[in-house]
């Protein structure tokens, strides 16, 4: 039957599952939203379309489906330029939709027009410029695919106006995908698996490096069942957390610029490295020099353009990690690694973390007693924490212990400030059964805060915790470390964001003390709508340790010995 | 060092830019692009030549096939091949000049397609060192203006590329769940 482009683009997207969009209207997109009461999906108003992009963003990462924006032409869809580039460098599958000026008008100009398909080409897996009603369907169709398979990743569909109000004859059936060159479905051939199976034997020394493909694949399963049979030690990436749990005797935490240093020292001293949906970011490697450099290397990654890009290794298997996995395993051979983890855990007696949540109360209130704490309060829950940028991300990263896959999102490939706000909603969008806690720095909260007003306009709880330095705590840190404590521009003079919350009919709470922490996170939790917590935390607190950029994963700026003596005496 | 791709894409809008943009985005440089036609309509075929060495080679392969448009690449750099670029020369050539740069012209197998008063224009095909063989030649006598095409390159012997499905009969390989969806192999 016939029906106008923007009809068509409603339907498909219920066809495709979709149940919410987070968007904000405009001109070139008011036909699509002229046809929205007709259908059964329900759309976020969002106050910026940066927001909607990461509501998409944490939407995608909180469920594993797909995450739909929309926005209108020029402004609109520029705003959303940040959330794509976020969501490509971490793999995240969303859609955007944006509306264009009518298909006779391109390149003249017109009002709010901008070449977007252009401007985002970079930044997305694919992108269409759709100027004909007949092309919506198979253009729908063809980018969840795309969006959703092999390494997943954004997909934005520019619709001109005039596409949106013509008819055409609809046909869902018809309008298959048809990608001819696309290819997402790759495997190893058999002999890379016979050398996997040789590297592992061979190997007294091995470590799992655990990533977010994990995640994606929904292999976690198979990654612990590798890890126990083979006696491997797991270290995780950033956006791994979550992918194995925290408390299995074999986990190490995270690796990398910020991770323990018995966790970088596993990896220095390693004689086989089993890369599992991770691509050797520099936040990992450190100086690609020094990288493991006693260390074989086996890369299980579904992105060919990913094998022998920062690190040469030994054997790639290029496939779905589940897959591979499922084809790995039986002939993975149960080995006693008792030696190597005895000596890992020498490793970790002798620079463990000199825990600051161990420290006595000494009225300073620390990130990491506000992270731990958090973490003590809501660790038995349906938990999803969703982090900003900076020093409060890598002490969640620290302190918070994360069980479950998918209870930690964050920006980890671009490092999007502003992304903590808009994600945390569309996770709670998708999971409304979750308890959701955005953790952010008073600077990147700043950056999305408008979204506390779609939180309330959706009724959505969802709880804010900010660790309020008073300062870009981590460009404040890298200038104390490399710039001689030249603090330029990093001292923030912030609003009153207690006031702030309940502006927007947020109940809020100030915090001060460390005995103050634990009942202020209850009393949000018992709180039947969102709650926003203002953590006035030690303004000069640093995150260790840390690999300086350039630097060797293992030649670390450790604590300083004042707070491990501290420590040592207690 | 130079490597060749011969590149199949679909024939649709914006796959030059798409093409392009990768390598200037992974900063890879172009030495030569050319792209036309193939014996199939709905598919265009660019023979791309690029200074690097054997593992950027095979990344730039891959990069390539992570664009949804590009059908087939080949790197024939180390493969028998015919590669072919064209050059139009315009040569400054008077009444006493003229007959030295016919006879240049003839020993390389060029030929002369414009004449006038004070030039001749030259067009020559063959592979890139000999159109600069010739190049070289003609320098003394004043090149006015000159354009190259490009390379284009093609496999020696009968073997052809993967032959290419029509766009629309590739249903197989479809991943689980997305029966509707075709993908080549």
């Amino acid at each position: 039957m016939k029906k106008t482009g923007a009809q068509i683009l409603w339907e498909c997207l219920e066809r495709e599952g979709v149940k919410h969009v987070f968007g904000y209207p405009g001109g070139a997109i008011l036909p699509a939203y002229d046809a929205l009461k007709h259908s059964s999906i329900h759309h976020v108003l969002v106050r910026h379309e940066q927001g909607a992009t990461h509501m998409a963003d944490g939407y995608a990462r909180a469920t594993g489906g797909v995450g739909i924006a929309v926005a209108t032409s020029g402004p609109g869809a520029t705003n959303m330029v940040t959330g794509i580039a976020t969501a490509m460098m971490d793999s995240s599958p969303i859609v955007c939709i944006t509306g264009q000026v009518g298909s006779k008008l391109i390149g003249s100009d017109a009002f709010q027009e901008t070449d977007i398909t252009g401007v985002t080409l970079p930044i997305t897996k694919h992108n269409y410029l759709v100027t004909h009603a007949d092309e919506v369907a198979r253009t729908v169709r063809e980018a969840f695919y795309v969006a959703r398979s092999g390494r997943p990743g954004p997909v934005l569909i520019d619709i001109t106006k005039d596409a949106q109000q013509s008819c055409c004859e609809f046909d869902w059936d018809a309008a298959k995908p048809q990608l001819p060159g696309y290819r997402p479905d790759l495997s190893p051939a058999p002999e890379e698996y016979a050398q996997a199976w040789e590297l592992i034997r061979n190997s007294k020394r091995p470590v799992i490096l655990a990533g977010h493909g994990i995640l994606v694949s929904g292999a976690e399963r198979e990654v612990r069942d590798l890890a126990e049979r083979a006696g491997i030690p797991v270290a995780l990436t950033l956006l791994g957390l979550g992918a194995f749990p925290a408390s299995h005797p074999l986990n190490l935490g995270m690796m990398g610029m910020h991770g323990e240093a018995w966790v970088n020292h596993t990896i220095q001293d390693a004689d086989l490295l089993i890369a599992l949906g991770m691509r050797f970011d520099d936040r990992v490697t450190g100086n690609l020099k020094t990288y493991a450099s006693n260390a074989k290397k086996i890369h299980v990654e579904i992105d060919p353009a990913e094998i022998n890009k920062n690190v040469k290794v030994d054997v790639a298997l290029v496939g779905d990690l589940r897959e591979v996995l499922h084809e790995l395993l039986p002939k993975v051979e149960t080995v006693d690694r008792g030696e190597w983890l005895d000596y890992i855990d020498r490793l970790k007696g002798d620079s463990a973390v000199r825990d600051i949540q161990n420290l006595p109360d000494s009225g300073h209130l620390y990130a990491a007693h506000v992270i731990n704490d958090l973490w003590r309060e809501t660790r038995d829950g349906n938990t999803v924490v969703v982090t900003d940028v900076g020093q409060h991300q890598m002490w969640e990263a620290q302190y918070y212990k994360h069980e479950q896959p998918r209870s930690l999102i964050t920006s980890g490939g671009l490092g999007t400030m502003g992304f903590a706000l808009p994600a945390a909603i569309g996770a709670k969008v998708a999971r409304p059964a979750a308890e959701v806690w955005a953790i952010v720095g008073d600077g990147g909260f700043q950056m999305t805060m408008s979204e506390m007003a779609t939180i309330v306009q959706e009724n959505l709880k969802v709880h804010i915790a900010i660790i309020n330095n008073g300062y870009l705590g981590m460009v404040r840190q890298w200038q104390e470390f490399f710039y001689e404590r030249n603090y330029q521009a990093t001292p923030l003079l912030n609003p009153d964001f207690a006031k702030l919350a309940e502006a927007y009919g947020i109940r809020s709470m100030n915090v001060k003390q460390r005995s103050e922490v634990v009942p202020a996170v209850q009393s949000a939790r018992r709180h039947e709508g969102p709650v926003l917590i203002n953590f006035q935390v030690e303004q000069e607190d640093t995150v260790y340790p840390m690999v300086a950029a350039g630097a060797s994963l293992h030649e670390m700026i450790r604590r300083p010995s004042s707070i491990v003596e501290t420590a040592a005496d207690e | 060092m130079l490597n060749t791709f011969v590149v199949y894409v679909e024939n649709k809008p914006g796959v030059l830019t798409r093409v392009a943009s990768l390598f200037r985005r992974r900063a890879f440089n172009i030495d030569s692009l050319t792209v036309g036609r193939t014996e199939k309509p709905e598919v265009s075929r660019m023979t791309i030549t690029v200074d690097a060495d054997y593992d950027q080679a095979r990344r730039i392969e891959a990069n390539l096939y992570k664009l949804v448009n590009v059908l087939l690449v080949e790197n024939i750099t180390q493969e028998a091949a015919i590669v072919r670029d064209l050059a139009m020369i315009k040569v400054a050539a008077t009444h006493e000049a003229r007959s030295h740069v016919l006879e240049l012209a003839s020993v390389f197998r060029a030929r002369v397609v414009d004449v006038s008063p004070e030039s001749l224009t030259i067009e020559i095909t063959g592979a890139e060192d000999k159109i600069d063989g010739l190049l070289d030649v003609l320098r003394p006598y004043g090149v006015l203006e000159m354009v190259r095409t490009g390379i284009v390159a093609m496999r020696r012997g009968s073997k052809s590329s993967v032959p290419l499905a029509p766009v629309n009969g590739l249903a197989q390989a479809a991943a689980a769940g997305d029966e509707d969806v075709s993908c080549s192999v």
